[in-house]
């Protein structure tokens, strides 16, 4: 939130305090202390990582055959090294 | 919408609570989201009657409780409904918490209440501590006399919730028993000549976090999110424009109530006070609801017997017209509030706090005092008010206040 | 489409845009915020969603900020149902009035353990005794997450809470978790289920299956908490999964009044010397540390028996004994 946001008037805001933005515009990446890394070799594509992931920062690459990481959302919980049945995912010091 | 002549209309013989059913039933309200409670049943029950024989084209749901028909009123609202409900008393203050709620959520819903004393001791009559407690939420309230005003009030209250300067809700006061249970006659409107007052609901436009602007309301088409957490660095500027709406309302009441009276040939004052007597009065007594009906016929005695007493008849307490309390009782000598409600441990009740405020940042001020009466159903008869006046009488001639605060009808 | 003819893969899955979106403000590790992520993939059509007071309402919806890019209404901590029950009253009348576009509006109602077990339970049962067309999911993460970890009606036996602490005479809750699922079942509505986020395609067809019921329907879905359960935040899909395997928490279906065992416990039912024993998922989680004491060990023993019992009720329910 800046602070350009916050000197608005009560005269210019929206009633009824309806939310005008998309969280996907918060970045929540810098609260990581480890960071998930995948050996791309090891990795099956099995997606399970991608729909475990609390903050839905695993994606479909654009060609949909492979993911990747949104690490500007990513909270290196660990849910997806965790969860990987074949261990492609370490967690690693950010 | 301009309605030049006044509408041909019928009698009925209603009581307050048949009044509020009838008038719901003209207005085109989609959904009725209640819970019974003395003395406001008959409006539920009337109301399911008129469901259950096709007479209306409104969802009436019964809820487990009042908490939960407020919430399901706010949430058929905030999803484009035109919604009603009516409570009393121990209802209304469990609603409590959904009031404030439904005021921030700027939802026109539009309430009924047959105002009934609060517990303990349990006492199911009238008495307006269930309001009165209730002035802080955001809601507009308005206080009638008689079944008449009833009928009328909730007909307006849905054009002055649903106004765009407003979108407020609104609750419409009705003495338990003295006026929910007392039958009197009845003009109402023609059908058709209420749902074009009324007309159909329109919403306020909102940013969305689509970046675009729509339409305040639950709609897959514009997905929004109602309700958020807004954390101390957001809060205060919304309830800065709930207060701005309260204010935009005053004009809107009067504007709405000039255009009912010229349709339907009925007035209360200019829609925010009801003055009686007021333009030489040198004694007048400050009412609300039912009581001043009899207040009135005292006023007329007493204007008989040359004494130059009035009434200033309180119709809007939310939104407060300080205006015009400034104007109508600036020149009067001795004015008694009367309050069906208390305010422990405070200096007097409510509308005495209310209007002696009012009346303070003026040069000259009348002196005021606080007559407390009818609590629990209580009756207050004719006597007693002339008691009061003869009260203010002594005041205006001393010029001054030895008690303020005194209580009419209490066993002391 | 019905589904029963909906066939899909993790890929379709993962291909939907998030309707919950990232940058939400939830713990790393939350698994509520995967349940949410998953109920909102497996929506079918206009959808309204309305949440009541806690973590998954709080963390998503911090004006200006929402992850949610659906309708969503939040009022208060214990009308989730009775704000569903105003929407999809008004969707009925304003389409019969011609109001508002004539087609289906799924409504979901989404409370925590708080506003479904204790504070929710009202409205709650009037809501599904009026028989509102709507899915309520119940997000259980076994305590009041978002004011401090407080003690539920859903927080289990022996659990440390803020409210019933572990302390040198009491080991945390004393009183078993409240059985709402089966309290769901006794109001005879339609459609009642658990599930687990471990267990995602379980979990996203019986969202699907909770919307497509005509009438009220309930899901109760286990969400660990890091955060409350103090384990470690890697672990909480992990968890939801030891806690079917140990019978803590099974997973089932109630299809008008007919018991159905979900495949994932049905596995253990054919198999019981698959049943893991309950130290195993106790064991990772410091709520019930105390209970690896001397002093309160018991506790494990009379967990265990309960564990038991329900399960067996529920094998007997399901015709499996």
């Amino acid at each position: 939130m800046t602070s350009k946001e916050e000197e608005k008037s009560w005269k210019e805001i929206s009633i009824a305090a309806v939310c005008w933005k998309p969280n996907t515009e918060f970045l929540t990446g810098d609260w990581k202390t480890y960071k998930p890394v995948r050996d791309p070799a090891k990795c099956t594509r099995c997606l399970l990582c991608a729909i475990f992931c609390p903050d839905g920062a695993i994606h479909l690459k654009a060609d949909k055959n492979d993911i990747e990481f949104d690490y500007d959302h990513c909270k290196g919980c660990g849910i997806c090294a965790n969860e990987c049945p074949v261990k492609a995912i370490e967690m690693e010091l950010k | 919408m301009f309605m030049k002549s006044v509408a041909e209309q019928k009698v009925l013989a209603l009581n307050g609570n048949e009044a509020v059913a009838y008038a719901v039933k003209q207005c085109d309200v989609d959904v009725v989201a209640a819970y019974p409670i003395t003395p406001q049943t008959i409006i539920v029950e009337r109301f399911s009657e008129y469901v259950a024989n096709g007479e209306v084209e409104t969802a009436f749901v019964c809820t487990e409780s009042e908490h939960s028909a407020l919430t399901a009123c706010l949430a058929a609202s905030l999803t484009g409904a035109r919604a009603f409900t009516a409570s009393a008393s121990a209802g209304l203050a469990l609603m409590h918490e959904m009031l404030f709620v439904t005021s921030g959520c700027r939802a026109p819903v539009v309430m009924a209440i047959a105002n009934r004393a609060l517990s303990a001791p349990l006492n199911i009559h009238g008495d307006q501590s269930d309001t009165m407690a209730q002035r802080d939420s955001g809601w507009i309230q308005i206080y009638a006399e008689n079944a008449q005003e009833v009928y009328d009030s909730v007909i307006q209250a849905f054009r002055i919730a649903e106004h765009p300067d407003v979108l407020l809700p609104a609750m419409v006061c009705l003495d338990g028993f003295q006026l929910s249970h007392s039958m009197e006659n009845v003009s109402v409107l023609p059908d058709e000549v209420v749902k074009k007052f009324v007309g159909v609901r329109q919403f306020p436009k909102v940013l969305t976090h689509e970046g675009k602007l729509a339409p305040l309301r639950l709609d897959p088409e514009n997905p929004m999110t109602i309700g958020p957490v807004a954390f101390p660095n957001y809060y205060f500027e919304f309830k800065r424009q709930q207060e701005e709406a309260m204010r935009k309302a005053v004009e809107v009441i009067r504007q709405v109530h000039n255009e009912y009276a010229r349709i339907s040939g009925r007035s209360y004052g200019d829609g925010l006070l009801d003055a009686y007597y007021l333009e030489d009065a040198e004694i007048a007594t400050v009412c609300l609801g039912s009581t001043a009906g009899t207040v009135k016929a005292v006023v007329d005695e007493l204007r008989a017997e040359g004494v130059k007493a009035g009434l200033l008849r309180i119709r809007a307490f939310r939104p407060l017209p300080v205006e015009g309390i400034q104007k109508t009782l600036g020149n009067v000598k001795a004015v008694g509030v009367m309050d069906r409600s208390m305010s422990f441990g405070g200096h007097g009740g409510a509308v005495f706090h209310e209007v002696r405020h009012a009346l303070y940042d003026l040069d000259k001020r009348p002196m005021v005092v606080n007559y407390i009466y009818g609590l629990g159903g209580r009756d207050t008869n004719l006597t007693q008010i002339r008691a009061i006046y003869k009260d203010l009488q002594e005041i205006a001639q001393k010029r001054r206040v030895e008690a303020p605060i005194k209580y009419v009808g209490l066993r002391e | 489409m019905q589904t029963e003819e909906w066939k899909f893969t993790a890929k379709d899955i993962v291909e939907k845009p998030d309707l919950f979106m990232s940058g939400h403000r939830a713990c790393a590790g939350c698994a509520p915020a995967t349940v949410m992520r998953l109920i909102l993939k497996a929506v079918r059509g206009p959808t309204i969603v309305t949440v009541a007071t806690g973590c998954m309402e709080v963390v998503s919806t911090t004006y200006p900020y929402t992850s949610w890019n659906a309708p969503w209404l939040h009022t208060a901590f214990e009308n989730a149902a009775a704000n569903a029950s105003g929407i999809e009253t008004a969707i009925k009348i304003l389409r019969k009035k011609g109001r508002i576009k004539d087609q289906h509006v799924d409504v979901i109602a989404i409370a925590g353990d708080g506003g479904t077990y204790d504070i929710g339970i009202q409205a709650l049962s009037g809501a599904v005794e009026r028989g509102h067309d709507f899915l309520f999911v119940l997000y259980d993460n076994e305590a009041y997450m978002n004011t401090g970890i407080q003690r539920s009606g859903g927080t289990p036996l022996g659990a440390a809470t803020t409210t019933s602490p572990a302390g040198e005479v009491i080991p945390g809750k004393l009183e078993p978790k409240k059985p709402i699922a089966d309290i769901m079942v006794a109001h005879e509505i339609p459609y009642v289920a658990t599930a687990s986020p471990y267990y995602w395609r379980d979990l996203i067809i019986k969202v699907r299956k909770g919307l497509e019921v005509e009438g009220p329907a309930f899901l109760h879905v286990l969400a660990p908490c890091p955060r409350g359960w103090r384990s470690d935040p890697s672990k909480s899909i992990e968890l939801s999964r030891l806690a079917v395997e140990t019978c803590v928490f099974p997973l089932w279906e109630c299809i008008n009044g007919e018991y159905q065992l979900s495949a994932p416990s049905k596995v253990i039912a054919m198999a019981p010397q698959k049943k893991k024993p309950v130290k195993e998922y106790l064991a990772v989680q410091g709520r019930f540390r105390h209970l690896f004491t001397p002093k309160y060990e018991k506790l494990v023993d009379e967990i265990q028996r309960i564990t038991d019992l329900r399960w067996q009720k529920l094998l007997k329910k399901c015709g499996l004994t």
